[in-house]
């Protein structure tokens, strides 16, 4: 097994390993030994989002008196056709989760708001990789946080042994790492990259019209073209290439729910990984009723899948979404969001002591922005992350502080989410 | 449309290295800048430039004895199967009769039999009135391998991507892709299938740098083009065998000799011509596979089936007996003026621009002529020709091209020939199985439709490679001044790597050369 990952064995993978990547879930083929010993039997799944999930569009301040200066008519808002779902007197969620919402006041769900990795600048590929890799500094580290997380679980039984297999080059960084991992892939291919798609249009039009006409018409993308989906209806949007629509919304709830069922097995892995694309919305983002609802019903379904396929275990465990950073606070021009710091990260689950946003809210008005521009980070994502491993699995907080988020012994681990 | 090359040393090296070559691999680019003229040349200049050394492969005679001797064992396998399967079936049906027999007996009631006792029934009969399980004849052979034909189909697949990924420049082997779909046959032909790549190693690789003339000959009397336009049975009406078995002439070949291979269609040739030059090479045919002998599967010229008497082609009269009167008309062909002209286009049309400069073809078909068809001396013309360094990069690379491109820019090399296969079959350029013999085309418009699948392909790449790689060094370490600053901000603001990487490889600096 290579543990080092950057390296990368030429290699042109199967049919099956090219279905792998997203929505795929990568585990540990142990058991974690210490919370076994209790008698308790927890189970922690990872999602990234990858592409910097909107914080703000997900659960907006509603009840913030600068909120509707900042976003206008674009932001979400308690009254209307698509009112959004109050949380507290401050916080409001998306109308495209309603199974989330369900979850929250059954106290299973949480929000951490205002949170961020330690990373500060605007890459994508920088930011994924403190993300995942649980380090400072981007590109420095080959392994992720959560395969030494592994590591300091101390393995105990192994799970289904004919599933295990070596670290490939389609694993995620976060999972990648010296502790065995196995993998499982949903049957279906995830859809077209309508999002490249788009980009690519873009970047011929520029650059290269002959181009951009051929794709146009052969690949029919006149929705896109006109880059406005305002006043379409759901099913118009859905069916739409560019917007992600019941395809998605279909692939996010068979990954994630054939993941838990895979994960609730007696013989099935305990703590595992998975990712899904698609969340940069730089243009027409649509957090009521366009592209960013779809995805984020996309992930509300996903939820919903988890919970159901869980079953009996569910109640043992902890779901955590994050993304590599958030987006600007205001809209830009072309009604979307660029790169930006803070977001959210979403918890779900029975083991957790939910109901809450947990914040230690900036605000947003003009001076509370970070460098003008951005939700300013109050909460260190990895305070979260380590406050799951140390509770809910047992993970020993010197090791975390040492092997599994080096340099964060500052960061202390957030008390009190697991019930 | 066409990107320019600006007019920098640097930029102009980069330029060469896509449009003659098969695109940088890592650090190429650096390692080429400062001499790309001198590069090319000695790309061309090595003493074995276009040869691939492997010693597996087959030769094309010892794969047409394989697929011979393959086809023999099917074929007795079958006849084997069909005998055992025929004696199956009667004892099947003779059991069934029996259990038959027995079920009534054992039904019937008996009244010889009073005080209810058990019918007579014999216990090898008993048993065979269970129901009999089907045949699992079927079952038990092993599991679907490649035939013979395909199997070297594949080896030789695999061994021509290896040469194509190990190649530091690659402009021999894109003379090799050249001439090969110049001279094209198909797999889609039976027996040519397990030919297509012995073809390309025996009568195109040894000569990208030598005389056409050597190339005319070799691939004239190649076994896989005499099946393939069908001269191997091209039998002379007055010949001993065509006297005999009144079969006759099969002109394929030779008009596809002067209207594809040599002089180029409308070049002032008669049907009169076709027909007569036909006559000329009747008789050059292949050795039977089934004779073990020396000339089996061996280019052989067949007397018996040659037309006698002197033919007139081209207002020119050939009155040689045998072997050497086609290869005196092949010689004229290869010297032809319009010969040159028709080569010189195609090959300004295939590097340069669909429309190539007039005055580079004419300076390509001028040294074409001089050198008596010495093409490593028309291949050093065309790169060291100003246009060649200045005409915009116009044309879109052809899907092999471009795939092998992509893989060679991101450094990761196949373990398995079949995926890449089923890739150029997707993208429109299926190897070695060109539509028709005029090969597949070399004007970018009729790549165009094929956008949407390259960017499938290209997402599937980079799903493969997008965790390992960084993007933006790729983009420069490809492209280095050529990289448009809208390519390098949408690689950059890709959101993940993956997408990154698809988009580099779909970027216009990477589709065009």
């Amino acid at each position: 097994m290579s543990t080092d990952g950057k390296r990368f064995s030429p290699h042109l993978a199967t049919r099956r390993e090219l279905m792998l990547g997203a929505g795929a879930l990568f585990a540990w083929a142990y058991m974690p030994k210490l919370a076994r010993a209790e008698g308790r039997d927890p189970r922690l799944l990872t999602i990234i989002l990858r592409g910097a999930l909107d914080g703000l569009a997900t659960v907006a301040p509603v009840g913030d008196p600068d909120w509707v200066r900042l976003r206008g008519d674009k932001g979400l808002r308690t009254d209307g056709n698509y009112a959004a779902l109050p949380l507290d007197n401050v916080f409001a969620l998306n109308p495209a989760m309603p199974n989330f919402h369900r979850l929250y006041r059954a106290n299973q769900a949480a929000v951490v708001h205002a949170v961020a990795t330690p990373y500060r600048e605007r890459s994508h590929f920088d930011g994924q990789d403190v993300l995942e890799s649980g380090i400072v500094t981007p590109g420095a580290s080959d392994t992720g946080w959560l395969n030494r997380a592994w590591s300091a679980l101390q393995p105990a039984d192994r799970v289904n042994p004919r599933q295990a297999f070596a670290v490939g080059p389609i694993t995620p960084l976060v999972a990648r790492g010296p502790a065995p991992v196995m993998s499982w892939t949903p049957s279906r291919i995830p859809p077209a990259g309508n999002d490249t798609m788009s980009r690519l249009l873009d970047l011929y039009r520029h650059t290269d019209p002959a181009l951009a006409r051929t794709l146009e018409e052969r690949g029919a993308l006149a929705a896109i073209a006109q880059g406005d989906m305002n006043g379409m209806s759901p099913a118009k949007i859905a069916a739409t290439p560019g917007v992600p629509g019941a395809a998605v919304r279909a692939y996010f709830a068979e990954a994630a729910g054939a993941a838990a069922k895979f994960m609730a097995r007696a013989d099935g892995p305990r703590v595992g990984a998975l990712a899904f694309d698609g969340w940069d919305t730089h243009a027409n983002e649509g957090a009521d009723q366009g592209r960013l609802a779809a995805l984020l019903g996309a992930l509300d379904g996903a939820f919903g899948a988890i919970e159901s396929n869980m079953g009996g275990a569910w109640k043992e465990t902890v779901v955590v979404v994050a993304t590599e950073f958030g987006r600007t606070a205001r809209i830009n021009g072309t009604d979307g969001t660029d790169h930006g710091t803070a977001t959210v990260a979403l918890l779900a689950g029975g083991a957790l002591k939910g109901g809450r946003v947990i914040a230690d809210w900036p605000g947003v008005s003009e001076q509370a922005l970070y460098q003008a521009r951005d939700l300013k980070p109050t909460t260190d994502l990895r305070a979260v992350l380590k406050g799951i491993l140390r509770d809910h699995l047992r993970a020993d907080e010197k090791v975390l502080a040492r092997d599994v988020f080096p340099g964060s012994d500052q960061v202390r681990p957030m008390a009190g989410l697991v019930a | 449309m066409a990107l320019d090359v600006p007019n920098d040393p640097k930029a102009q090296a980069a330029a060469a290295l896509h449009r003659f070559g098969l695109g940088p691999r890592p650090g190429g680019l650096a390692a080429f800048a400062a001499h790309a003229r001198e590069a090319l040349i000695a790309d061309i200049s090595k003493p074995n430039a276009g040869a691939i050394g492997d010693d597996n492969l087959l030769s094309s005679a010892e794969a047409i004895r394989a697929a011979y001797d393959y086809r023999q064992e099917r074929k007795a396998e079958r006849l084997g199967r069909r005998a055992a399967d025929e004696q199956e079936r009667n004892e099947r049906n003779e059991r069934n009769e029996m259990a038959n027999a027995a079920r009534q007996m054992a039904a019937k009631p008996d009244n010889a039999n009073p005080g209810g006792a058990k019918p007579d029934v014999k216990p090898e009969m008993q048993a065979l009135a269970a129901p009999i399980a089907p045949s699992s004849g079927k079952d038990d052979r092993p599991k679907q391998q490649p035939g013979v034909p395909q199997q070297i189909f594949l080896d030789e697949a695999r061994a021509r991507f290896d040469a194509a990924m190990n190649a530091d420049i690659g402009f021999a082997e894109r003379l090799v892709w050249f001439w090969s779909n110049h001279f094209c046959v198909s797999a889609d032909k039976g027996n040519v299938r397990q030919l297509c790549g012995a073809f390309e190693r025996e009568a195109i690789r040894p000569h990208i740098a030598g005389k056409f003339a050597d190339m005319l000959f070799a691939v004239e009397q190649h076994p896989a083009m005499l099946y393939y336009l069908d001269n191997a049975a091209s039998i002379g009406p007055n010949s001993d065998a065509g006297r005999k078995r009144g079969k006759g002439l099969n002109e394929n070949l030779a008009r596809e000799i002067l209207e594809l291979h040599t002089l180029g269609v409308r070049s002032g040739y008669s049907q009169a011509d076709v027909t007569n030059f036909a006559k000329v090479i009747t008789g050059w045919t292949v050795g039977p596979a089934r004779l073990d002998n020396a000339r089996s599967g061996e280019f052989f010229f067949n007397e018996r089936m040659h037309e006698p008497g002197p033919q007139r082609v081209i207002d020119r009269d050939y009155g040689q007996a045998d072997v050497t009167q086609g290869e005196a008309v092949l010689r004229r062909l290869a010297d032809h003026p319009a010969t040159a002209k028709h080569i010189a286009l195609k090959l300004a049309r295939h590097f340069i621009a669909d429309d190539p400069p007039a005055a580079l073809v004419e300076r390509l078909q001028k040294r074409f002529l001089d050198s008596g068809g010495d093409l490593k001396e028309v291949s050093i013309a065309l790169v060291t020709a100003p246009e060649a360094w200045q005409a915009p990069r116009s044309k879109l690379r052809k899907p092999n091209e471009w795939m092998v491109a992509s893989m060679r820019a991101v450094g990761m090399s196949p373990s398995d020939v079949r995926p890449l296969v089923r890739a150029n079959t997707m993208l429109g350029e299926p190897l070695w199985q060109p539509p028709a013999p005029n090969g597949f085309s070399d004007v970018s418009d009729a790549w165009a439709d094929g956008l949407p699948q390259r960017l499938d392909i290209a997402n599937r790449f980079a799903r493969q490679v997008g965790e390992m790689i960084d993007p933006d060094a790729v983009a420069d370490a490809t492209f280095g001044p050529l990289l448009s600053r809208e390519t390098r901000e949408t690689v950059t603001r890709a959101e993940s790597r993956a997408q990154a990487v698809a988009l580099l490889l779909m970027a216009p600096e990477f589709q065009r050369r």
